[in-house]
């Protein structure tokens, strides 16, 4: 019985190699910081890239790559009108410093809240930071785990290669 | 049993697959795979695993099309990382589920995750990291019947290990957005919402009376007005005895839990004010006493800090009773001013304090019956307290630099194991500086220093990181426990880590020694072993 389950495994795994061509965003809800319930899906950039970054109050690497984000993020939206959305994976623990400590960080991103992980795990977020690059059709084109300084130059590019195109 | 369940796994893979040959859906999902060795080190009292590998691997598959997706999770345990429990063994589909949504209407079947409110009642959810997982196994609907409101409704099992326990969970939940219900238009917003929680065991017990059903309820409110931003929860839990022999685990009296916060903020600044009252609140899925039974989640009303030795001594909640304060402040000095210069400066403070309950839990049996006082702090025992301020400075285009200072008091015997311990009052004092050599290379140091006469004594740490974007990094670190008050102890825990990261593929591989202690990650702690060894990380996602 193993075997067959190992089997089913890699059958699917193949078909979805060899099928597997633009991924969107799956239809789940997150929390405002006004505690409204929106669609993940529902999110608008008038056909400009966005950038989606999984973080956590308790995370380090992720607070330095939205920090960082946010001293050239001004330039980034001016050159590309890139816009980036923070999801928080923040659980009831510490949940309520999100909105405090994005506010006086003085980040200019959309917040949301995602308390018990179910758009983490439907995404495939198994750790933080996790940082995925939407087209102007809302498809992830590009993804990257963990951050270490210097990957936003990296970010950068591959948003301008979708300006470009 | 167990061919059926297959042959109905192989049809609706086979349907999948065939939905996914005509393009017409997405196939997603992401793999992980921590296998780590073991070689004896007595010193630090390090154990060889008979199998000298040991290996935990995850293979999660989401597949969806429009408002219908499926998907599953293949475990393997050849055999469990040493810090696992040795219930999870071998290999298994221990995760599948499919859900679609029409008209409003979410209905899911299999395996979800769910959370009623804060979790003071209800939570299943899972952690690999911490070998965590109590996914539920049965059905849930949501639906939404009008604008702002929402309603859900599950029954299920809850997993332990390999299996799922013996009690029936059944849950309900209301959440009512009053602007969006009535179309206010109003600066203050208000969220209410209702949760129920009820759990079927049969009473077997020839001798107790024990109640089969056992019910918890909670109410909820969030008022936001502006950078006002107000959220409470009150739960209760019935009676819920253990049903063992022993008195002091019979008992009958109902638990409550309190947790409420307030929060102002704006550009710049921002304040969180929070307690918590816990009084014999863990509910478990089965009548039992055993951690892997937990169904709810009492958050722990401390920060939750990543630098090793300020999380050297870390708090959890005990649910059978306590009472905790916290406060947060977050401030950031504006660029240009004396203090904030160039880029300006970032200030986090935070206190907390937690203390038992005036006289114990509340406790209701043949022998005793008692009700803690609702707020008592002084002369209470202590169980942590944690003062701590942590700066972030850019000082240039090269380099930043953050710096904590923290005074902590922990209670050994009560966060950790009985014994005469009292309580471990430390210092900390933590400089992190990062330096940018050129573009995208970094070096990063850590100095860290937990002064203390209690415990296991006092602690340095030294890291340096080297890290190449968007591909390598290299760290060293070691941990010298010089204070150590058995000199034999008097021990370096190096360790050595480098990786490699390529689009959705990450590989680390690491070398060393690690103390056995606390580990906590995303809120939760488990007490692992000390190991001594190899470790490969790999995890994917497609």
């Amino acid at each position: 019985m193993k075997k067959l389950f190992l089997t089913i495994t890699a059958i699917a795994l193949f078909s979805t190699l060899s099928v597997a061509q633009s991924r969107t965003l799956p239809s789940l809800d997150v929390k405002t910081l006004d505690g409204e319930n929106i669609n993940i899906t529902a999110i608008e950039n008038d056909g400009n890239p966005i950038v989606i970054s999984f973080w956590a109050t308790w995370c380090k690497p992720c607070k330095k790559e939205l920090n960082n984000i946010s001293e050239v993020y001004e330039d980034w939206q001016d050159e590309t009108g890139v816009k980036v959305i923070a999801i928080s994976i923040d659980n009831s623990r510490s949940m309520a410093k999100v909105s405090p400590y994005v506010n006086a960080s003085d980040w200019d991103y959309e917040v949301y809240l995602d308390p018990n992980g179910d758009l983490k795990r439907a995404m495939g977020v198994s750790t933080v930071p996790h940082t995925f690059l939407l087209n102007a059709k809302k498809e992830i084109v590009w993804q990257h785990k963990g951050y270490v300084d210097g990957d936003e130059d990296d970010l950068l590019e591959q948003i301008e290669k979708i300006v470009k195109k | 049993m167990i061919k059926k369940i297959s042959l109905t796994l192989t049809t609706a893979c086979l349907t999948i697959i065939c939905f996914a040959q005509d393009n017409s859906g997405e196939f997603h999902g992401d793999f992980d795979l921590n296998m780590q060795s073991y070689q004896e080190d007595e010193l630090i009292g390090a154990k060889a695993a008979d199998e000298i590998i040991l290996n935990n691997a995850y293979l999660n598959i989401n597949y969806t099309k429009g408002d219908f997706s499926a998907g599953l999770r293949y475990e393997s345990y050849l055999n469990a990382l040493l810090d696992f429990d040795d219930e999870y063994k071998g290999n298994g589909i221990m995760f599948r589920y499919a859900t679609y949504t029409i008209d409003g209407l979410e209905v899911t079947a299999g395996n979800y995750y769910e959370q009623i409110g804060s979790g003071l009642i209800f939570r299943s959810y899972e952690n690999k990291g911490l070998g965590q997982d109590n996914a539920m196994d049965g059905v849930r609907l949501k639906y939404r019947p009008l604008k702002g409101v929402y309603l859900k409704g599950f029954i299920g099992k809850s997993r332990t290990y390999f299996t799922y326990s013996d009690g029936i969970i059944r849950g309900a939940d209301a959440e009512i957005n009053v602007n969006e219900a009535l179309n206010l238009e109003s600066k203050t917003r208000i969220i209410v919402g209702q949760g129920f929680v009820s759990r079927f065991q049969a009473d077997i017990n020839p001798k107790l009376l024990l109640p089969q059903n056992v019910a918890a309820y909670s109410s909820r409110l969030n008022i936001i007005n502006g950078g006002w931003n107000y959220s409470g929860e009150y739960a209760i839990k019935l009676n819920d005895p253990v049903g063992s022999a022993t008195a002091e685990e019979n008992n009958y009296a109902n638990g409550n839990a309190l947790m409420s916060s307030l929060t102002y903020s704006q550009r710049g600044f921002g304040i969180v004010a929070e307690m918590h009252r816990v009084d014999h609140m863990e509910f478990r899925s089965e009548r039992a006493k055993e951690k892997q039974y937990i169904i709810n989640y009492i958050p722990t009303l401390t920060k939750q800090h990543t630098y090793t030795l300020l999380a050297l001594h870390p708090c959890a909640t005990q649910p059978e009773g306590e009472f905790g304060t916290q406060i947060d402040v977050f401030y950031k000095i504006k660029k240009g001013s004396l203090l904030g210069g160039k880029y300006g400066t970032k200030i986090s403070f935070n206190f907390s304090r937690i203390n038992a309950l005036n006289g114990g839990n509340s406790f209701l049996n043949d022998n005793s019956e008692h009700t803690p006082m609702f707020i008592s702090i002084k002369g209470e025992e202590l169980y942590f307290r944690d003062l701590n301020l942590e700066i972030y400075k850019k000082i240039n285009k090269k380099i930043r630099v953050t710096g904590v200072i923290a005074r902590q008091s922990y209670n050994k015997d009560v966060l950790e194991k009985p014994g005469n311990y009292g309580i471990v009052e430390s210092t900390i004092a933590i400089a992190d500086i990062s330096y940018k050599i050129k573009k995208g290379h970094t070096v990063r140091i850590e100095l860290q220093e937990l002064l203390t006469d209690g415990g296991d004594g006092s602690w340095s740490m030294g890291l340096v990181e080297y890290t190449v974007s968007p591909h390598w990094f290299f760290a060293v670190q070691d941990m010298y426990n010089w204070g150590n008050h058995d000199l034999e102890k008097q021990l370096h825990y190096v360790n050595i880590n480098c990786g490699f990261l390529s689009g959705s593929n990450r590989f680390a591989i690491g070398y060393g020694k690690k103390r056995a202690g606390i580990f906590c990650v995303g809120g939760v702690c488990k007490e692992v072993p000390s190991s001594n060894g190899f470790s490969l990380t790999i995890s994917s996602s497609f």
